[in-house]
């Protein structure tokens, strides 16, 4: 009952605090999940991944797996309710007052500021991905961390992973400038997988 | 109680309408990969030039609305059409129907998962995963970042909450709270140059 509470909580925490859909509940959920450790990091990339291959929303999706993986189906209703109750009262409060909502200049302003912290915590999960994928072995945001504020502290020695390197420069060509359907490119990166990765 | 101002479908009564919502949704949830910003031209397709449930220059206002607040796109689109058309009911029945597909779809393969996680070529299929969903996520914030990113104040709050979170290691929540902060102390330094 304590874990379905937790659960409970923590994902209406993720859903009040993502502005911008499921790409900006990555980093808020990575958070959560090491802080209670539901998942290793490699479950959660790979939660991302099936969030991403599957249909349906991906903040939906994470909280299902979640919740199912801690706490079995009634873990992933109770998770699924905590992500959606912040909309549900949000958005009904928003449909009722729509025209106050709207023109309202502190309501614009929040938003001005939000937006753009919501990119720099996406970075950070580029980031992470990146280290579990095109870097061989860890290198550890904090590392990262201590070199850019230059703390000194653990030398930055990483190596190039260069079967990740190959599928995230292709993926990025191919979505990108070729406008491979994302699904396509999560599938073809499976299956480079399968040779490339060591 | 606010009567839901959009044209709804017909003089239905309102369990059908929400019903009918409820099936829509679903279509919606269940064909769309990729999250909230793949499913906005459904949603345009099936609620507009379908069903006509909302006019084209309403579903705009609606897209702006749900991408500005917390939360799912997908759900908040559809609790936000679903309230207006049909009440409180339309609402439940509209994202019920949007949480179904994922819900079933991922309690399999997460069971799934695990049976065969330890397959060697599973596991270098994740690998290689792993390393396009890094290149999708960067796709995606470089997307975001092109529409937000105009002008210093936008530049400077990405860097800071960037540096925030890898360097200093502070929680998102407070992250998002400062910046939504720093929004507001920005608009009124501004109004008060000026």
């Amino acid at each position: 009952m304590a874990l379905h509470f937790d659960l409970l909580w923590t994902f209406f925490k993720i859903g009040l605090f993502s502005f911008g859909g499921g790409y900006a509940m990555i980093p808020l959920m990575k958070m959560e999940i090491e802080r209670h450790g539901w998942l290793s990091l490699q479950e959660f990339a790979d939660l991302v991944a099936v969030s991403q291959m599957t249909p349906g929303p991906i903040g939906i999706n994470a909280a299902t797996f979640i919740g199912i993986r801690t706490a079995g189906i009634s873990g992933a209703i109770v998770s699924t309710l905590g992500v959606v109750l912040p909309s549900f009262v949000i958005i009904i409060i928003i449909a009722r007052l729509l025209n106050a909502f709207r023109t309202n200049r502190i309501v614009d302003a929040v938003i001005k500021g939000v937006r753009p912290a919501t990119i720099g915590l996406i970075a950070t999960a580029v980031l992470f991905f990146a280290e579990l994928s095109i870097f061989r072995g860890h290198i550890g945001l904090e590392t990262i961390g201590t070199w850019i504020a230059g703390k000194g502290g653990p030398k930055l020695n990483f190596a190039l992973n260069p079967g990740g390197c190959i599928i995230f420069v292709l993926i990025l060509i191919l979505v990108r400038r070729f406008k491979l359907h994302p699904i396509l490119g999560v599938i073809l990166s499976g299956i480079l997988g399968i040779f490339l990765m060591g | 109680m606010g009567q839901p101002s959009l044209k709804g479908p017909g003089n239905d009564q309102p369990s059908r309408r929400a019903l009918s919502m409820f099936f829509t949704f679903f279509r919606i949830g269940a064909f769309t990969i990729g999250g909230g910003y793949a499913m906005l031209p459904l949603i345009e397709r099936e609620i507009v030039h379908r069903q006509g449930w909302v006019s084209e220059e309403e579903i705009v206002d609606v897209f702006t609305i749900v991408q500005s607040v917390p939360g799912t796109i997908g759900i908040n689109s559809a609790i936000f059409i679903g309230y207006r058309l049909a009440g409180f009911r339309g609402a439940v029945a509209a994202a019920l129907g949007m949480i179904l597909p994922s819900f079933i779809i991922i309690s399999v393969l997460a069971t799934l998962l695990v049976r065969f996680r330890d397959v060697p070529e599973v596991q270098r299929a994740f690998a290689g995963v792993r390393a396009g969903v890094t290149a999708l996520i960067f796709i995606a914030a470089l997307k975001l970042g092109k529409k937000v990113i105009q002008g210093i104040f936008p530049i400077v709050v990405a860097l800071a909450a960037f540096l925030a979170l890898v360097v200093f290691n502070l929680h998102a929540i407070a992250i998002i709270a400062s910046a939504g902060l720093a929004g507001v102390l920005h608009y009124y330094f501004l109004r008060k140059e000026l």
